[in-house]
């Protein structure tokens, strides 16, 4: 371990005194992206869309579940041509749910949800999409063939199907919404991760890993899969947004989270029956979500370009 | 091309087989069954009915006995959908959901393909963000909110213009009538059009980077040879291997639409056959699903050699 410390310190050295800065793949792709407006506005924005999600309940004084029964489904008070302003209380900048319970700290609570579920359930389809994808690209011959096929076989059930039933199995369980989610969305994940497999394993330097006597596990972990990362990571931040979306349809079905806590698909869904009367209780969460996913896609887009070899 | 696609079709057989397996013990192992009520059936009734559907026999049984109907071309009968077989169900739905959803493809496949070519031709202009923002919203709003919202402006609020009303129905089928299909169609294609075009547009950027492209413009060929003949060839092959899927996943009808326009099609099945433990219904609409997909990817794959002669039929 003697010999790396020396050198690396060497070229310390020598880049200071010729001023010369390193740049990786990664710091490369950071500058990059900082450069690029719309996904650093997309990083920002969603920044403080977690951090007013995940603090602000703190500090609002109505919670997800109180209900006021002298104003259900009233307007907020700004809103044009409201009669009713619920000022009774307290201000609710976003008006009341149906229930008379405050749609901004159930919008808060809605996202909080949604957003732990995409990312959960991203992290679960990374898991087994990677660890799968690259055992398969790397093994190759027949299990390859073999593990491949079974991707093609659930690529072909019908997504929903399939998660009703893991749901069902398991009971409506707020984890398992995140595993079952999960469960089904590391197909692509797997195929991305055997195609770069594939064409690293050729590399010289898996080779010479090989020779040094490292074993097949020890190898996809400590070479071939950090040189898969750029593909994954443009493919997690495009995943998430898929995943938010597969929650609230879930949940538009009646099939995700549970009352009285909520997520923007039930919001959603609870605003649609009532647009007519009530058009905030749809306005808002949709925004909300739109906005969210939005984010996501901005910054996977930018990811990519940052990201893409040809264009350096 | 024929030996590869009569390959190919062979070797969807086994796939399909693996498929009716996992669907079929998936469904058996989700406890409740389809005869479980709020109300319970005296046991001897319960017995009969149970035995009437051979619930009665083990799993295996059961799954053999499927397996034999199948191949005559029996799905069984539907078990919450009284006096109806699997296959009545899907003939007269899936003709109805199949028409959205061709519609809509149609409809998706041109204006994406023409979106997106504009906005690459105007790559890093106002055309071109103006379109790609139009696509990131088609993408983020789910079709639960479009389908509503459109629901209530068009068939509720209507349009006026100079003094007419124009109304378009908020719900139903009428025999498929074009007024009827308008809406469904529309919040069908929003998504569909909004991700061809980000694909057509994607591809679209590079292929005009390329050298056939620089060739091709360099030996006088006017514009429009070079982007029609020449580049948007190129850049439809990633529309081509995304469409295999999502036309499967359009013809068989959405749910949300179904039920939000009170469609009589098959998409809704899906949802409702998995809920009520309906094993034939659901058996039968997966397996239909799935033998699109598998037909369609092979055409997409077909289609894909045909557009790229780099591709051989291996």
């Amino acid at each position: 371990m003697s010999a790396p410390g020396i050198t690396t310190r060497n070229t310390e050295t020598i880049e200071r005194a010729l001023d010369i800065e390193g740049r990786s793949l990664w710091t490369d792709a950071r500058r990059r992206l900082v450069k690029n407006r719309a996904a650093l506005t997309s990083i920002i924005m969603l920044t403080v869309i977690a951090l007013v999600a995940i603090f602000a309940p703190f500090v609002w004084p109505y919670g997800y579940a109180d209900i006021d029964y002298a104003n259900i489904a009233c307007a907020p008070g700004w809103w044009p041509g409201a009669n009713v302003p619920c000022y009774a209380g307290g201000y609710h900048i976003f008006g009341m749910d149906q229930n008379g319970r405050d749609l901004f700290v159930r919008v808060l609570y809605g996202a909080r949800v949604s957003l732990s579920v995409g990312v959960v359930a991203t992290l679960v389809s990374l898991l087994i999409g990677v660890t799968y994808g690259a055992v398969a690209g790397f093994v190759g011959g027949r299990l390859d063939e073999l593990m491949m096929r079974f991707v093609d076989v659930l690529y072909s059930l019908p997504f929903i199907f399939f998660v009703i039933v893991l749901m069902v199995v398991f009971n409506q369980n707020f984890f398992l919404l995140f595993v079952a989610i999960g469960a089904v969305e590391w197909l692509t994940m797997a195929r991305i991760v055997r195609g770069q497999t594939l064409s690293i394993k050729q590399k010289e330097f898996i080779e010479a890993a090989r020779a040094a006597g490292v074993g097949p596990l020890a190898n996809i972990r400590h070479h071939v899969i950090p040189n898969v990362l750029g593909p994954v990571v443009v493919y997690v931040t495009l995943t998430i947004p898929t995943v938010i979306l597969s929650e609230s349809f879930l949940s538009f079905l009646g099939l995700g989270v549970q009352e009285p806590l909520t997520s923007l698909g039930v919001l959603i869904a609870d605003g649609k029956d009532h647009m007519e009367t009530a058009p905030w209780m749809l306005i808002f969460p949709a925004v909300f979500m739109a906005v969210t996913l939005f984010c996501f896609n901005f910054i996977g887009d930018g990811l990519r370009d940052a990201l893409d070899p040809k264009d350096r | 091309m024929w030996p590869y696609a009569i390959r190919r079709v062979l070797g969807a057989i086994p796939t399909l087989l693996i498929i009716i397996a996992l669907t079929f013990f998936m469904m058996h192992i989700a406890p409740g069954g389809p005869f479980d009520a709020q109300r319970h059936l005296p046991p001897e009734i319960e017995h009969n009915v149970r035995a009437a559907y051979h619930l009665d026999e083990p799993v295996w049984e059961q799954f053999w006995f499927y397996l034999r109907n199948l191949m005559h071309g029996d799905l069984g009968p539907s078990y919450k959908n009284h006096d109806f077989t699997v296959t009545q169900l899907i003939e007269v739905g899936l003709p109805v959901s199949a028409r959205l959803g061709i519609s809509a493809i149609i409809l998706a496949i041109a204006l994406g393909i023409t979106l997106g070519t504009v906005a690459a031709l105007n790559q890093n202009k106002g055309t071109d963000y103006g379109v790609m923002g139009l696509a990131m919203i088609g993408i983020t709003i789910p079709t639960f909110v479009t389908a509503p919202v459109l629901a209530l402006i068009f068939g509720i609020y209507g349009l006026h213009f100079f003094g007419y009303d124009f109304f378009l129905p908020a719900g139903g089928w009428n025999e498929g009538a074009l007024a009827n299909m308008v809406l469904p169609v529309t919040v069908l294609a929003l998504p569909q059009i909004a991700i061809i075009s980000r694909l057509v547009r994607g591809s679209m950027v590079e292929v005009l980077r390329s050298n056939y492209v620089r060739t091709a413009r360099a030996k006088g060929l006017p514009n429009h040879i070079v982007i029609f003949r020449h580049a948007l060839r190129a850049a439809l092959l990633p529309v081509v291997s995304y469409l295999g899927p999502a036309i499967a996943g359009l013809l068989t009808g959405s749910l949300i639409v179904e039920t939000i326009f009170g469609i009589p099609g098959i998409g809704r099945y899906f949802v409702e056959g998995a809920i009520n433990r309906d094993y034939t219904l659901v058996m039968g609409v997966v397996i239909c699903y799935a033998a699109f997909v598998i037909l369609l990817n092979l055409l997409a794959d077909i289609l894909y050699a045909l557009l790229d002669p780099r591709v051989r039929f291996a």
